[in-house]
């Protein structure tokens, strides 16, 4: 599947057509106009309005407002309008140490919080030039790829109950407590664990998590193929999701798009094949695309995504080494808590750790992942103190929008819904 | 290599050569802000396609970085991020953008993918763009004054105050 | 003006409503019966903002079925909804939505604020949240947690229900000029031995 990335000439030929992306004018998709113009705008076609969606809607996608300039039923133009969930996550992480920045990250991307926080760990440990445990690597591996299962699982829930099959809801959130009942016993909490810190995890799998994690991989692939039972042969969820919302490689890869939606339009570009980082050229999965670039298409990638996940989980099992859950240097993570109690040394260590921080030296760095949305990147700048000097975290969802505007162009408003819930942003990534 | 005559010193803006450091094992290019475009232009001929993030850093506290000999630092830095599927590599430029001229080329007619983070870059460091298609503030809302992200902007915070439970006795 | 028969002053019902009723044996009862019926049939409306709308959306599945108390169906229109669950953060560019979406509400409307960003702003104290909503809208219960698992939020809800049932929500409300302001425990990681809900 690597051959099928594609050489720059055959790029600049089908940059053909994905010249509707580069428009600027009113010829564009997007209705390029501030909130105040939008308001006091006025089509000279009688037929045609401008309609606001959101930014309380019930399709549950989060604080998104979209205008639509509407003729009849179909969407002309449209702008996704966003900034309704931000929460200065940047400019807080510059007032956190290294050992907070976690808790920080990983509320960003709430639906897949590990993978943020992964990101933000892996570019802190470039940063200090340290190498942690196998172990660690592949407890981080585990964890991933099963809030990835968990991440798509409410795709197919929120999506399901877009299209109007709300039962998908209560299937697919019947399987996410399975796997968040996981990770309660293993990070302590349901979601936005902190679990995955400079230097290794939190804390090592508790006993039994074999069988724990075994009964749940067991429970999965029947209700998988309810869901392809209910949905995937179904006429309805086949005219509601089949042609619509095409796109094309050369559109995506114009506007910077990764992740499922690149992977529908048939580009085989996965993070984890690609540039492996962390363990995983050492286990087997596929990577699966589509044909049509279609919403059909990403429905049907993300649902069997989770097969493919639990096929990498099941290695994991199997691979996983004994050894360390953190690195031992005491500069770097914080001393067990029995030495605290025998040693001034250990004491001295926690308290500057947990008060001060520890110093990360001078430089810069972008790490990046492959977070169940697309490449999930966290630059950090260093100055040689305790805290970030500048954390950004490029989130896939907030490139993924752009692409909406094309989508949604000559789509109606019932499909605009579709498309939306296809393209699955996370509004607290978009607007951190 | 910048030409300097006795009176006159070319504006590093317009500085035509890209220089390469590295950084944790990194690419790291600096060029000149004028020539951004070209520098990009090329970086997509020689394969690097996809355009992965646009952001800025505002040095105001820490003037020492690492930095060519030949580039001096300014206060904001523009950092383009490309990634090139066909070499998987990954390159970064960083552009030094000075502080009483925050006025950088847009990027979008080479990748429209950058409409939304150069918006972003815009409304929280001030830095703008010449020739971008919407200019506008996309997270805050839009009469906030002031650019957040910049290092002279507070972080806003109140003190907390830990006061009795509205109707506890 | 007519006074209705064992109920009371017209006029007064007409402004006061359940206040305005004469006290007597029917009255109480007929309050009774309001009161009994609102609690038992409180539609929340959809004001799920960030990660406590994941957990608002768990309580709401299958394992912590709000279903049990008349509340699975979410409301998306305010008009038809009774409580508002303002569940994740709330940023300054939101909080006129949210002040909008309050007033769309039709009385009687309750608020619970769920999460530690929607109680205080929680651990972002800085320039763009809303330092608590209850700055905005008047907040009747406060659920702690970060986010506050689906037992948090049941606790919350089956505290309400109960002020409202037996009316001591008005009471606190009419002392307070705002919200009852009730503090919840958080609930969450208790074994199946000792759950106590409701108290």
């Amino acid at each position: 599947m690597t051959d099928q990335v594609m050489a720059n000439d055959e790029i600049d030929e089908k940059n053909n057509s994905a010249e509707r992306v580069f428009r600027r004018g009113d010829d564009s998709a997007i209705l390029r106009l501030s909130e105040s113009e939008v308001q006091a705008y006025t089509p000279d076609d009688d037929r045609r309005m401008v309609i606001n969606m959101g930014p309380q809607h019930p399709s549950t996608h989060g604080v998104l407002r979209l205008s639509l300039e509407m003729e009849g039923e179909s969407v002309l133009r449209s702008k996704p309008i966003i900034g309704y969930l931000h929460t200065g996550m940047e400019k807080t992480g510059e007032q956190l140490s290294y050992l907070q920045g976690p808790t920080n990250v990983t509320r960003m991307d709430y639906s897949s919080p590990l993978f943020s926080e992964l990101a933000f760990s892996l570019a802190t440990e470039t940063l200090l030039e340290i190498e942690i445990p196998q172990r660690a690597t592949w407890i981080r591996m585990l964890m991933c790829e099963l809030n990835r299962i968990s991440s798509h699982l409410l795709f197919q829930a929120t999506n399901g109950m877009d299209m109007g099959a709300v039962g998908a809801m209560i299937y697919g959130w019947r399987e996410r407590e399975e796997v968040l009942r996981l990770f309660e016993i293993i990070t302590g909490l349901r979601m936005n664990h902190n679990y995955i810190r400079p230097g290794g995890v939190a804390a090592d799998l508790p006993d039994g998590w074999r069988d724990d994690v075994l009964r749940v991989l067991d429970s999965l692939p029947d209700r998988l193929d309810e869901f392809d039972t209910l949905l995937t042969g179904q006429p309805i969820w086949h005219e509601r999701l089949q042609g619509v919302g095409v796109i094309n490689t050369a559109e995506c890869l114009a506007l910077g798009i990764t992740g499922p939606l690149l992977r529908s339009t048939g580009y085989a570009w996965d993070l984890r094949k690609d540039i492996p980082y962390l363990e995983y050229d050492q286990v087997e999965f596929d990577v699966l695309v589509g044909t049509y670039g279609d919403c059909f298409d990403r429905f049907a990638i993300r649902l069997n995504e989770i097969r493919e996940s639990i096929r990498i989980v099941r290695q994991i099992l199997e691979k996983m080494p004994q050894g360390d859950y953190k690195i031992q240097d005491k500069k770097v993570t914080p001393p067990p808590r029995a030495r605290i109690d025998e040693s001034m040394e250990a004491l001295i260590h926690h308290f500057k750790i947990f008060t001060e921080g520890f110093k990360v030296p001078a430089g810069e760095v972008y790490a990046s992942v492959e977070s169940p949305r697309g490449e999930l990147g966290c630059y950090i700048v260093s100055d040689g103190g305790p805290k970030p000097y500048r954390m950004h975290i490029r989130g896939p969802s907030f490139t993924n929008l752009q692409v909406l505007p094309h989508m949604l162009q000559n789509c109606l408003v019932a499909d605009a819904v579709a498309v939306i819930s296809t393209v699955d942003p996370i509004m607290g990534e978009v607007d951190r | 290599m910048s030409d300097e005559t006795v009176n006159e010193e070319i504006d590093q803006s317009d500085d035509t050569n890209v220089y390469e450091t590295s950084s944790r094992g990194q690419k790291v290019l600096h060029t000149g802000r004028n020539n951004l475009i070209s520098a990009i232009q090329g970086l997509r001929s020689e394969g690097f396609n996809v355009c992965i993030d646009v952001t800025a850093v505002d040095y105001l506290e820490n003037p020492e970085r690492d930095l060519p000999e030949e580039i001096s630092p300014e206060r904001f830095e523009l950092v383009v991020n490309l990634l090139s599927h066909q070499k998987r590599e990954r390159v970064r430029l960083r552009i030094q953008v000075p502080e009483n001229q925050p006025n950088v080329p847009t990027l979008f007619d080479i990748f429209p993918g950058t409409e939304a983070l150069e918006r972003e870059v815009h409304d929280l460091f001030g830095i703008n763009f010449d020739g971008h298609p919407d200019m506008t503030r996309i997270l805050m809302p839009e009469n906030w004054q002031g650019h957040p992200l910049r290092k002279d902007y507070d972080v806003g915070k109140i003190p907390v105050q830990f006061k009795e439970a509205p109707g506890s006795s | 003006m007519a006074k209705i028969p064992l109920l009371g002053d017209s006029k007064n019902i007409g402004e006061e409503g359940l206040a305005g009723l004469d006290h007597n044996f029917l009255t109480g009862k007929i309050e009774d019966l309001v009161k009994w019926s609102r609690a038992r049939s409180m539609w929340p409306a959809t004001f799920g903002l960030a990660c406590c709308a994941l957990e608002m959306m768990a309580t709401g599945s299958a394992h912590y079925d709000l279903g049990r108390w008349g509340m699975e169906v979410f409301r998306a229109s305010p008009r038809q909804a009774d409580l508002m669950i303002v569940a994740g953060r709330v940023s300054q560019k939101m909080a006129p939505i949210l002040r909008q979406v309050y007033d769309q509400m039709m009385e009687p409307k309750w608020v619970i604020s769920m999460g530690v960003c929607a109680s205080s702003g929680g651990m972002f104290n800085n320039y763009a949240l809303v330092q608590g909503v209850d700055q905005i809208v008047p907040v009747d219960v406060y659920a702690p947690g970060c986010p506050p698992g689906p037992e948090t939020l049941m606790h919350a809800i089956l505290q309400l229900h109960e002020k409202v049932e037996t009316g001591e929500i008005t009471r606190r409300r009419n002392e307070l000029n705002g919200g009852a302001g009730i503090i919840v425990e958080q609930r969450d990681g208790q074994t199946a031995t000792k759950v106590v809900i409701g108290k």
